[in-house]
């Protein structure tokens, strides 16, 4: 996703010269292309987060689209203050890009893994928060982002992520993408669990289950339309994300759920309240959560069974 | 308008008070006619909680009619104790959180560089708020980007909320470390504030940080350099003692001018 981002934003900072890149000191190499063709609005900020996202805010009171870079943790959590009061209190059009959401950076050990950062950025006045759930998807996320006049936090995979849609389907920020049709179960996925929620889709396929995968990607403004079909046209919904079960798109749901009246099954796949106690790698710690596409598939049947 | 809305922080506001009355009449380049004139110089109050000092400034400049002021910390009134972007003419950016303002005006004074411009962005800052990383932060990346268009005031009361803020010092030695061009005035003489004011940017390619010598509370006798003033509203007799002290009896408790 980290490559679809940048082939994005250099895409777009061809058409939009607003368009400035400032990094935390982060993105050695792959941002060479966009230094090479826009010097001047490529600013390695260095490693000083509150000061990049004071930075952006005084560039958007000028008229500029910055989109602020780092590793999620550190674009999410250093500077939350600086997110809340200057960019979503002000309200002004600042892309928040956290590379590496959940387990992307496995090894690194959980000051590295990202699994509250949907929870704080989704809790903010004024923000949207998007997470792409392949390439393709975090690719168009990056010219929806900057047309949208408002703060938003886009949650990007790192490299390597699964490509799920072949055709690249319509992007619109608050409107959730069907994946798979299907008229047994929902699973409704964000972020780099698409590939699982597919996958777990056709372990249960296998098992005569029908699955409607959704791509989520939008966590807030929440696509409570499709939320509703689902709910009226399924059994049950299941929401799947490499985040915290707490705050994340299980929770939202189940608030849509409880506002809204509506009677319906829901169970929410998510990581536990723990930091990862295990070193690994990003397939290695879903495992250990219980988010493999297997483990996914299991936990359907049984609640299927009950 | 602290008596009227019963707030604190008027210590904090008359420190800064000469600063603000150079910066609004003298140094910058504005106009209450056009609030968002491109080419105006930008200004940022990183102190946010010495508001009640840059909502007198505004009034008195013709950016709103004074008797705005009243509304000041009242349900339902547009200035509240920490200022909110846009609720009057001449706010560009909220604040209210220290550590904040000078990031923001660095972004501000990058953008003119990337842009061409030739305003300069002013931040005012409390000299407690430096113990706050951010504001080194941005003093590096200001330094690195040669902003000579930003500076940083700061009003040195050398009061923090709880305490003297004399481990700061040697303040103006830290900015000339960090590569800024750093001065010392006497922050309530006008004459030392506009001419320092003026002749920035002095050296291309620096920012510069004006470490402007105040006291908390100046002007009124009772309140100077006495932190109680950054907490104590003040009640209906401190008022009328103040008024008379600067001069300003005619004054009612609104902000208004009295009909006499």
């Amino acid at each position: 996703m980290r490559n679809a981002f940048i082939r994005g934003l250099t895409a777009l900072a061809e058409r939009d010269d607003r368009v400035v890149l400032l990094t935390g000191d982060l993105g050695y190499k792959i941002f060479d292309d966009f230094a090479e063709k826009f010097p001047g609005r490529f600013i390695n900020a260095g490693v000083a987060e509150q000061n990049m996202v004071g930075v952006a805010t005084g560039l958007t009171l000028e008229g500029f689209r910055p989109f602020v870079y780092s590793i999620a943790t550190f674009a999410t959590l250093r500077c939350f203050e600086q997110i809340r009061d200057d960019v979503c209190y002000n309200d002004v059009p600042v892309t928040i890009v956290g590379v590496g959401g959940g387990f992307s950076y496995g090894a690194n050990g959980p000051t590295h893994h990202a699994t509250e950062d949907v929870a704080i950025m989704r809790a903010l006045p004024n923000m949207t928060v998007v997470c792409p759930g392949d390439p393709v998807e975090a690719e168009l996320a990056v010219a929806a982002a900057a047309s949208h006049e408002a703060p938003l936090y886009l949650r990007l995979g790192r490299a390597g992520d699964p490509v799920v849609h072949h055709d690249p389907p319509d992007l619109r920020i608050g409107e959730s993408i069907e994946v798979l049709k299907g008229n047994e179960v929902s699973l409704i996925s964000t972020g780099g669990m698409l590939p699982v929620a597919t996958a777990a889709a056709d372990l249960l396929e296998a098992e005569n289950v029908s699955c409607r995968v959704i791509s989520m990607h939008t966590v807030k403004p929440l696509d409570t339309a499709v939320l509703e079909a689902c709910c009226g046209e399924t059994k049950a919904l299941f929401t799947l994300e490499e985040h915290s079960r707490i705050g994340g798109l299980g929770s939202a749901v189940g608030e849509w759920i409880a506002d809204s009246g509506k009677s319906c099954e829901l169970t929410c796949f998510g990581t536990e309240d723990r930091f990862a106690d295990t070193v690994g790698s990003q397939a290695y710690l879903r495992q250990q959560q219980g988010l493999s596409a297997e483990q996914i598939a299991q936990r359907v049947m049984n609640r299927l069974g009950e | 308008m602290a008596h009227k809305g019963k707030t604190p922080h008027v210590g904090s506001a008359l420190s800064c008070t000469d600063l603000l009355a150079a910066l609004y009449f003298s140094a910058m380049k504005n106009d209450p006619a056009e609030p968002i004139a491109p080419q105006r110089d930008r200004f940022v109050l990183s102190k946010g909680h010495g508001c009640t000092a840059h909502y007198a400034a505004l009034a008195e400049r013709g950016y709103f009619p004074r008797s705005v002021l009243s509304e000041y910390a009242q349900d339902g009134g547009r200035l509240a104790e920490h200022p909110s972007r846009a609720s009057v003419p001449g706010i560009d950016v909220a604040t209210g959180s220290l550590g904040h303002g000078l990031p923001i005006a660095a972004g501000m004074a990058l953008a003119a560089k990337m842009r061409g411009d030739d305003y300069r962005t002013f931040a005012l800052l409390s000299d407690a708020e430096c113990f706050e990383g951010s504001v080194w932060e941005a003093a590096i990346f200001a330094a690195a980007r040669r902003l000579d268009n930003l500076v940083a005031i700061v009003d040195f009361n050398r009061w923090s909320a709880m305490d003297r803020t004399d481990v700061l010092e040697p303040l103006a030695v830290k900015f000339t470390a960090f590569g800024w061009l750093a001065t010392e005035i006497d922050g309530h003489n006008l004459r030392e504030i506009v001419d320092a004011l003026a002749s920035v940017p002095s050296v291309p390619g620096r920012p510069t940080a004006i470490i402007a010598r105040t006291v908390k509370g100046k002007g009124v006798s009772f309140m100077e350099d006495d932190l109680e003033w950054h907490y104590r509203p003040p009640n209906a007799e401190d008022l009328a003692r103040a008024l008379i002290e600067i001069g300003a009896s005619g004054e009612v408790a609104s902000g208004g001018r009295s009909p006499a």
